[in-house]
């Protein structure tokens, strides 16, 4: 079977996933850098059975998938997932309509709107941009005086996306989340992630540690997958007096920094389940 | 196989399995460098993160 890996740089994370495809017997793996292509709607040039979105790019990722998707090529994730994981309000909405619990959030469209929004929720309270990663742009506010600093700040230097204002509600976590990872529907490992900061992104420095998946764990892990139509998701999780939370669902999962503390060979399940999709279409054409 | 690091032309070493594309520090000058090709080896400085990028 031909797998088609897309790529811009390669980082560990991708060098771990190429090394397991490798393993696997029967599988030609292309290397695709989104870098050096043109694309065609409707026209897959590398003759796949599947490829695999692993772009550091959020744009560039869902952009490709649907092209290949218009050539009937398989994705894992599909522009679907890929689309409402790339952005926080989308996904908010997927884990409120599947009834899943998550940090209570706001939405506003101008900064007057946004301080009322935020001195109604109460401080402090986190301004989150509706795209982005690794924690950037994300703040806690704790007073007016900040909000009405931070909002005139992201109304006038921002991208017009920043103007659509994600209030969440400050939780309390003491100095960890949790990242599950579910993998075809099976949640198969997850840690904790520990930081001073109140920010646990382990790309700003949190520590990765195994986090033993229990049964609630599994079931929330699995359900958010299912609730954004993920494969092959990474679920950020809250602990809360009032039980878990739902963070957020990432569909370009790093895992680099969990191979080690959880025992657990992820790219290499990732791999076999790709591999598993790819049979399964095969014998349902 | 090494070969020198663009920012302090240290020496960079690159395993026989490195890909084109793959990202590597130098351990000299901390650099985040980006393979820019395997025949001959070459590096140049990583692309600087943008905006949509990472989970």
């Amino acid at each position: 079977m031909r797998i088609g890996l897309l790529h811009s740089v390669i980082r560990k994370d991708e060098k771990m996933l190429i090394e397991a495809f490798r393993e696997l017997p029967g599988v030609e793996l292309v290397l695709m850098d989104d870098r050096e292509m043109g694309f065609q709607p409707s026209r897959d040039r590398f003759r796949l059975d599947l490829m695999v979105a692993r772009s550091v790019s959020h744009s560039r990722n869902l952009n490709i998938v649907r092209l290949f998707e218009s050539a009937g090529v398989a994705c894992v994730n599909s522009s679907t997932t890929i689309d409402v994981c790339g952005d926080k309000l989308q996904m908010s909405l997927a884990l409120q309509n599947a009834g899943l619990p998550q940090p209570d959030f706001r939405v506003a469209f101008s900064e007057k709107a946004a301080l009322d929004v935020i001195e109604e929720m109460g401080y402090p309270v986190v301004i989150k941009p509706v795209v982005g990663s690794w924690g950037r742009l994300i703040a806690r506010i704790n007073d007016r005086d900040g909000a009405e600093s931070i909002l005139e700040h992201k109304a006038t230097l921002g991208h017009y996306q920043h103007s659509i204002f994600y209030l969440q509600e400050y939780v309390e976590k003491g100095n960890r989340d949790i990242r599950s990872f579910v993998i075809g529907g099976q949640c198969v490992a997850a840690i904790y992630r520990e930081s001073r900061h109140w920010k646990t992104n382990t790309a700003l420095g949190a520590v990765a540690f195994n986090c033993p998946v229990t049964p609630e764990l599994a079931e929330l892990s699995v359900a958010a997958a299912k609730a954004v139509s993920g494969d092959v998701v990474a679920i950020d999780l809250f602990e809360t007096p009032k039980g878990l939370l739902i963070n957020e669902v990432n569909d370009t999962m790093e895992f680099k920094n969990s191979v080690s503390v959880t025992g657990v060979n992820i790219p290499l399940a990732i791999a076999e389940y790709m591999t598993g999709v790819v049979d399964w279409e095969c014998s349902n054409v | 196989m090494t070969t020198a690091c663009p920012i302090c032309d240290a020496s960079v070493l690159l395993e026989e399995e490195t890909l084109r594309g793959e990202l590597k520090d130098c351990d000299e000058c901390g650099a985040e460098l980006e393979v820019t090709s395997t025949e001959p080896y070459a590096l140049s400085e990583a692309p600087q993160e943008e905006e949509d990028w990472g989970q």
